[in-house]
């Protein structure tokens, strides 16, 4: 089975929230300084789905990402997981775009990796939290899509796919090839080994722009957004926390409880 | 853009009774319809709902279409739901069409949007019309609630938007409220649905639901096993609530999936929520900050909980559950 996995780099989602700063002139989040950005997590989880069914039925595993060059650090690191081929998207005209640009862009390319039987993207970029580029790849390419996934198997002919929801589970088919969003239940990524990590250090990690994609950048960018960001601020808490403090953690315990009730909360 | 005029809500039935978010959303949509001057419709599908859809106006709505030959979401194609709204809203020309940020309402929005050839907004916590350009501003959590960011759409219609449950409070119903009651059938093209649902499994929670919980007492990454949760269930019982967990605890398998509260989790608000052993990511308090009270129990006093909470005792949780517990205990003995 052939797999596209779309890949995005993000600054690392779980710094300490007091390392979180914003520049609210230019609305833009300050890189964490000293932290290194990371493959978004449910991207990582995405492939370490293709790598299961890699393992189970065989194939070709191209990872693409849109960015810049520095993002094929990403790309590296799921070859050296066990993905076969690495691909970048970088053009200025791509910069600042929306999510319906950047899966415009990401379908282009897609369709230039030409055979796939699955595509599978993250349930949502843990940055800006959208959850929307996989649907629209799908919308875009006419393709079914199952969101959420945290299984994906092959059974006559057709995707098997287990779908998360609040309180269970639900299974869908569909017909192959078809999209896929994946959810953090997927579990653990696999850490990549140390012949992997060689291995991908050797590969090349080709870069495609505009023309490679047959892009038409009037549909990409700033200007082709259909969203403004007006105002991005970092909210402000409303709790004071009263700290119970006593001799002991006995006595801090009892006090919490007597706190507690004259609070009216118990 | 003219043509677009008022709301509309994609409603949610459990059991053919308008769920909770859904009037959340009514309470939302009845204040922008207000705002713009313009009718809020909701649109219902499902089988024997002539009374929920007269019961609807009651909470707000002016219009209430529905489809009868519909099944509900979990037992539907989100293909078919996609195709209903794009008709329904074919017919009416809405502005702003709104869903809750639901196992539907998440998969849905996206592909509607992106079939009408507009945009979208995902996970809203404040939805307001600009008084002067009377555009729409959609507040949204980022970066894992770490910001809020503040769209507006650039010349598309409808606004699709996804509102974050319990971020508004729940519409009430005024039975003296007059509004139409609009049956309406729907053709869809069963050759463009693709995929086919197989089953769909409920883990009913056992005892109290999460969403309806008074009290939480949850434990996360610090409890350290799933044998310390004993104490968490413990407490959870003698205060009559009960129990939620982070990530960590789900990861690690040391608890079911099915409890975690956070961004991608259960959204509560009891009135007491205990963060026992938890460090206070924001994609956990995504979950839990409209708790009415919350306390933390950590042994690290730099922990980000206790910028987060209203008590908080800096300990052991081994030390301060047991003897919360007996305490509690005690006083519900007199
Ligand atoms: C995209 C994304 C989405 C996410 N969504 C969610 C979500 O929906 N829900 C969620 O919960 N998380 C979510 N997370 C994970 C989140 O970022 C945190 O990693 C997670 O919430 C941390 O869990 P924790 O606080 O329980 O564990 P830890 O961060 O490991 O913290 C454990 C805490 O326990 C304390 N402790 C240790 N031992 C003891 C003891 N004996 N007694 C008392 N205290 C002790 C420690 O001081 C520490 O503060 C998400 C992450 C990402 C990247
Ligand atoms: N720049 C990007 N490059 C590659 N894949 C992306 C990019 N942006 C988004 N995606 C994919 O789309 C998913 C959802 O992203 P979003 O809609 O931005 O939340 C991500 O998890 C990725 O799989």
């Amino acid at each position: 089975m052939d797999i596209i996995v779309c890949v995005k780099q993000i600054p690392d989602p779980e710094i300490p929230p007091s390392k979180f700063k914003l520049d609210i002139e230019s609305k833009k989040v300050v890189p964490p300084e000293g932290i290194p950005p990371v493959m978004n997590p449910y991207d990582e989880q995405a492939v370490e789905l293709a790598l299961r069914l890699k393992d189970k039925y065989g194939g070709k595993i191209t990872v693409l990402t849109l960015g810049s060059e520095a993002t094929s650090s990403i790309a590296k690191h799921a070859l050296a997981m066990g993905a076969d081929e690495g691909i970048v998207i970088t053009n200025k005209a791509f910069e600042d775009s929306d999510s319906f640009s950047k899966a415009y862009i990401l379908s282009q390319a897609i369709k230039k990796v030409g055979d796939y039987d699955l595509v599978l993207c993250g349930r949502q970029a843990a940055d800006w939290d959208e959850g929307l580029v996989g649907s629209i790849i799908a919308e875009n390419l006419g393709l079914p899509l199952v969101t959420l996934a945290e299984a994906v198997d092959v059974a006559n002919g057709k995707l098997k796919v287990k779908r998360v929801i609040l309180d269970g589970y639900q299974v869908f088919t569909v017909p192959i090839p078809a999209v896929v969003t994946v959810s953090n239940e997927v579990g653990r990524p696999r850490l990549p080994s140390g012949w992997g990590i060689i291995s991908a250090s050797q590969k090349q990690i080709p870069v495609w722009s505009v023309d490679d994609i047959e892009a038409d950048s009037s549909k990409t960018g700033a200007s082709a957004a259909r969203r403004k960001l007006v105002k991005l601020f970092i909210p402000e808490r409303e709790r004071k926390c009263e700290i119970i403090e006593r001799e002991t953690t006995a006595e801090a315990s009892i006090e919490l409880v007597d706190t507690l009730i004259k609070a009216g909360a118990i | 853009m003219a043509d677009y005029k008022g709301v509309l809500i994609c409603g949610e039935l459990a059991e053919d009774k308008i769920t909770t978010v859904t009037k959340e959303l009514t309470n939302t949509g009845r204040r922008l319809s207000d705002d713009l001057n313009q009718p809020l419709s909701l649109l219902l599908i499902g089988q024997n709902i002539q009374e929920t859809a007269a019961e609807a106006i009651s909470f707000g709505a002016d219009r209430v279409f529905y489809i009868a030959e519909g099944l509900p979401f979990a037992e539907s194609l989100p293909e078919h739901y996609v195709a209903i709204i794009a008709s329904v809203f074919n017919q009416i020309k809405p502005s702003i069409v709104l869903l809750s940020h639901t196992d539907m309402g998440r998969d849905i929005a996206p592909r509607l949007a992106a079939s009408l050839g507009t945009t979208v907004c995902m996970d809203c916590i404040e939805l307001e019309i600009d008084a002067d350009s009377k555009s729409l501003l959609q507040t949204k959590p980022v970066y894992g609630g770490n910001a809020m960011a503040v769209w507006v759409s650039v010349n598309y219609r409808p606004h699709v938007v996804t509102m974050r449950p319990r971020s508004a409070s729940p519409a009430q119903s005024d039975p003296s409220r007059k509004g139409q009651i609009v049956p309406i059938t729907v053709e869809i093209d069963e050759s463009t649905i693709k995929g086919k649902l197989l089953e769909t499994v409920k883990e009913e929670a056992k005892g109290i639901k999460l969403e309806e919980a008074k009290v939480i007492v949850a434990g996360g990454g610090g409890i350290g096993g799933s044998e310390g949760f004993q104490l968490i269930q413990e407490l959870a019982q003698v205060l009559g609530g009960t129990i939620g967990i982070t990530r960590v605890p789900c990861d690690e398998g040391w608890m079911p999936t099915s409890l975690e509260i956070g961004q991608t989790g259960h959204i509560v608000s009891p009135d007491l929520y205990f963060a026992i052993g938890i460090s206070g990511a924001p994609q956990h308090l995504a979950g839990c900050s409209g708790s009415k009270c919350i306390v933390a129990i950590n042994k690290d006093p730099e922990a980000h909980i206790f910028k987060e909470a209203d008590f908080g005792i800096v300990g052991d949780y081994r030390e301060v559950l047991p003897i919360l517990i007996e305490k509690c205990k005690a006083l519900r003995a007199t």
